[in-house]
């Protein structure tokens, strides 16, 4: 029988662009695949900005959150085998309390392992430990053709890695096995370094000595001139226990309870103009770098401080905002950093989040973000003079020899998108091998012209 | 985390369990310590689920295949519980088939699945397993029934009238029953966020079936005997069974 499908409007967590598409949602694994005819894509949480999970004009996208039933952990390994529709936060609520986490955390654990994957996300700990990717041990992928297949590093490896950072496009993901590691606190050891400008944040970056286990910049976007780049360095590890005050050692595995509101409104339009950034800025700049001295925090506001307010991205309002995150290799990567922050602030685009890390080695998948150099992110609400803007800033990155992180973004056109990622031609071979009429697209495969010969 | 309570280690029958609802029981209680027995048509997704539950929260789970409608395998069927899981505690019957309407006016054998698997079934297997119960004198029956079993109207009067049927039966078992110490419950879920309402348009107060699940569970912490769920129906309910039949026969429903 075919699953019922819902028609809607779709968007991902921009809420910029939206498409007319269907839903549904299968609860049986065998109801994870296509449709009879025409186009989809999966869809986990709905936590990729632009429209990497969105389908073409009213064609389908599967939501898989109802496949989310956890087959087997090995305690001895630290290997948790789940579907794919399984959240992060599910991971951490079962392995924390008995003393595990995953060894890559990105900035929510609202994401789905599904998405987790097909982005390759990364966390404060790239330049340590790699992306999501590196540390899934198999996966389990239905394929456009109904098939069902298992690949791994080792088994139909090229499957393996066209699917970490494939967005989605190699099959739909039903199943992985993930690494995780051993923690011995759900505590972190923070400790926060004021920068009074960007030649500041890279010292610190490169410093051996200030550098730790996790480690990322918040970055004041509005600040110009000599205070180009003002910033905070948050430097942390997982406390282990003798790190810890008495009265959380004798419990430190244990998880506090999950409070979560939401966000109430959509802010009008003007609510987020240069001038309310620039003091709520000013404002957490005081008192994160006041934090000098080593603290201990709990891992939910460590790694993902923006889940305590759930739908925070109706902060932009109904137009909605994109996400610009890029990577600049690190040769250039001070000089690029310099330009695009100058021009962030010059044209007095306020955003309300900046974030700016250093990365490691990427790793063998042809489509995954993250590689050895700085990723610098930038939040902008949505008006008309953005689509403008962002492609001159996107012009400007690959001219660095940068490339934009598909999961994010909304704008970039296929000649950016080819730049940024000279093996696509690899990944395509792979593609066309199990998908060669691209049943499985997205909107996101269709603006970057990926569907090429279609 | 749900403390485990007095009958921790009492394995428990769970029909239907593939079903959302099902699921969020079996949750609730593999989290109180039961060991599970999980019964449905699905072997592959019984499997998972099994899996789910067992490396989640550390108890025992069992699945075996079973179909409502082959009335003659109920008596194996149960034989088979109380065999692998070397007893028997509780049962939670969560088998419901919402049938298409339209088809069963013209089709017998649409409106006899409806009925089967609503009413002729649960009394089969129910009947078989509480006087299993009644003999130990220990345990619980808790039957998902549903609001549509209040009153009929024309878009589900097949599925509302087995379910009505059910729930009479359950009161009388109660009655039976209730010397022994054995609990009979009945559960009258409103719409629940399933495969079975997905997309569907116009529908409201849906719930979520964790949420449902979990209470249905909790219902054996109370002293009711017929649960609304959530809470709300009971007087949408009260109002709905209320409206006097000359003008209920005209509304559109
Ligand atoms: C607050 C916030 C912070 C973030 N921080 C970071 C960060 O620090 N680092 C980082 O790397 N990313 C970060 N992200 C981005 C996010 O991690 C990715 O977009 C991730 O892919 C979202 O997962 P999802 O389950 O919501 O996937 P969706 O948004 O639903 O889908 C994303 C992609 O995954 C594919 N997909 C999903 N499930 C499956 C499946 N079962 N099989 C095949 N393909 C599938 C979709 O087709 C789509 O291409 C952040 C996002 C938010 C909202």
């Amino acid at each position: 029988m075919a699953l019922a499908e819902l028609q809607t409007q779709i968007t991902g967590w921009g809420r910029y662009p939206l498409h007319p598409g269907r839903l549904n949602r299968p609860e049986k694994i065998r109801d994870l695949r296509l449709p009879e005819s025409g186009g989809a894509i999966a869809r986990g949480q709905g936590r990729a900005y632009g429209d990497a999970a969105t389908p073409h004009d009213n064609e389908l996208a599967v939501q898989t959150e109802r496949l989310n039933r956890f087959l087997a952990w090995d305690p001895m390994a630290g290997l948790l085998t789940l579907e794919a529709g399984a959240t992060l936060s599910e991971v951490i609520e079962f392995a924390a309390p008995r003393g595990f986490f995953p060894r890559v955390a990105p900035g929510t654990r609202l994401l789905s392992i599904g998405g987790a994957i097909a982005a390759d996300v990364h966390g404060k700990n790239h330049h340590h430990m790699g992306s999501f990717g590196s540390h899934v041990s198999e996966i389990e992928l239905t394929l456009a053709s109904g098939e069902t297949v298992v690949c791994s590093p080792r088994e139909d490896a090229e499957l393996f890695w066209a699917t970490v950072g494939g967005m989605g496009l190699t099959g739909f993901i039903r199943q992985a096995s993930i690494q995780l590691q051993p923690i011995d606190s759900v505590w972190v050891s923070a400790r926060h370094y004021p920068c009074a400008n960007l030649d500041e944040a890279f010292r610190i970056f490169e410093d051996p000595l200030r550098d730790d286990q996790h480690t990322v910049a918040w970055v004041d976007a509005l600040a110009s001139g000599p205070n180009l780049g003002r910033s905070v360095v948050m430097a942390g590890h997982h406390a282990v226990r003798d790190e810890l005050p008495p009265h959380v050692a004798d419990n430190a595995l244990a998880l506090k309870p999950k409070k979560e509101r939401n966000f109430p409104l959509d802010l009008p339009a003007w609510a987020l103009n240069p001038l309310s950034v620039k003091m709520f800025n000013a404002l957490y700049y005081k008192t994160q770098a006041a934090k000098t001295a080593p603290f201990v925090c709990d891992i939910e506001s460590f790694f993902f401080p923006l889940d305590a307010i759930g739908q925070w991205h109706r902060l932009y309002g109904k137009r909605g905002f994109a996400q610009f995150q890029c990577l600049i290799p690190r040769a250039r990567a001070h000089e690029g950093v310099r330009e695009i922050l100058e021009r962030a602030a010059k044209a007095r685009k306020a955003s309300f989040l900046s974030v700016l890390k250093r990365l490691g080695p990427g790793n063998p998948a042809p489509l995954s973000f993250p590689d050895d150099g700085y990723t610098l992110t930038l939040d902008l609400p949505y008006n008309d003079k953005l689509p403008a803007f962002l492609g001159e800033l996107t012009d400007r990155l690959t001219s660095y020899g940068g490339r934009l992180y598909l999961a994010k973004d909304a704008f970039a056109t296929p000649e950016q998108f080819r730049i940024g990622y000279p093996q696509f031609d690899q990944w395509l071979a792979v593609k066309q091998r199990v998908d060669p009429e691209w049943r499985i697209r997205s909107a996101l495969s269709q603006r970057l012209g990926m569907e090429v010969g279609q | 985390m749900t403390q485990p309570s007095a009958s921790a280690g009492q394995p428990v029958w769970i029909l239907g369990a593939t079903s959302g609802m099902a699921r969020g029981c079996a949750i609730e209680l593999a989290k109180r310590g039961h060991p599970l027995y999980l019964s449905g048509r699905d072997d592959e997704e019984l499997r998972r689920l099994a899996l789910d539950l067992s490396v989640r929260y550390g108890v025992t789970v069992h699945h075996g295949e079973f179909d409502i409608e082959e009335i003659d395998s109920h008596a194996d069927a149960l034989k088979q519980v109380i065999e692998t899981c070397g007893g028997l505690y509780g049962v939670v019957f969560a088998i419901g088939y919402l049938g298409d309407h339209l088809k069963a006016r013209e089709e017998w054998r649409e409106a006899n699945a409806i009925i089967v698997r609503n009413f002729t079934g649960a009394v089969s297997v129910l009947g078989l397993a509480a006087n299993h119960l009644e003999k130990q004198a220990d345990g619980f029956i808790i039957g998902v029934t549903s609001v549509a079993a209040d009153r009929g109207r024309q878009s589900n009067y097949p599925y509302g009238a087995p379910k009505a049927g059910l729930s009479a039966w359950l009161a009388g078992l109660r009655n039976r029953l209730a010397p022994t110490g054995v609990r009979v419950i009945e559960i009258k879920p409103g719409y629940v966020d399933t495969a079975m309402t997905y997309g569907l348009p116009g529908l409201f107060l849906v719930a979520d079936p964790n949420d449902v699940g979990r209470d249905i569970v909790r219902a054996l912490d109370k002293s009711r005997d017929v649960l609304y769920l959530p809470g709300f129906w009971r007087l949408i309910m009260l109002i709905i069974r209320s409206v006097p039949e000359p003008i209920f026969k005209k509304m559109k429903l």
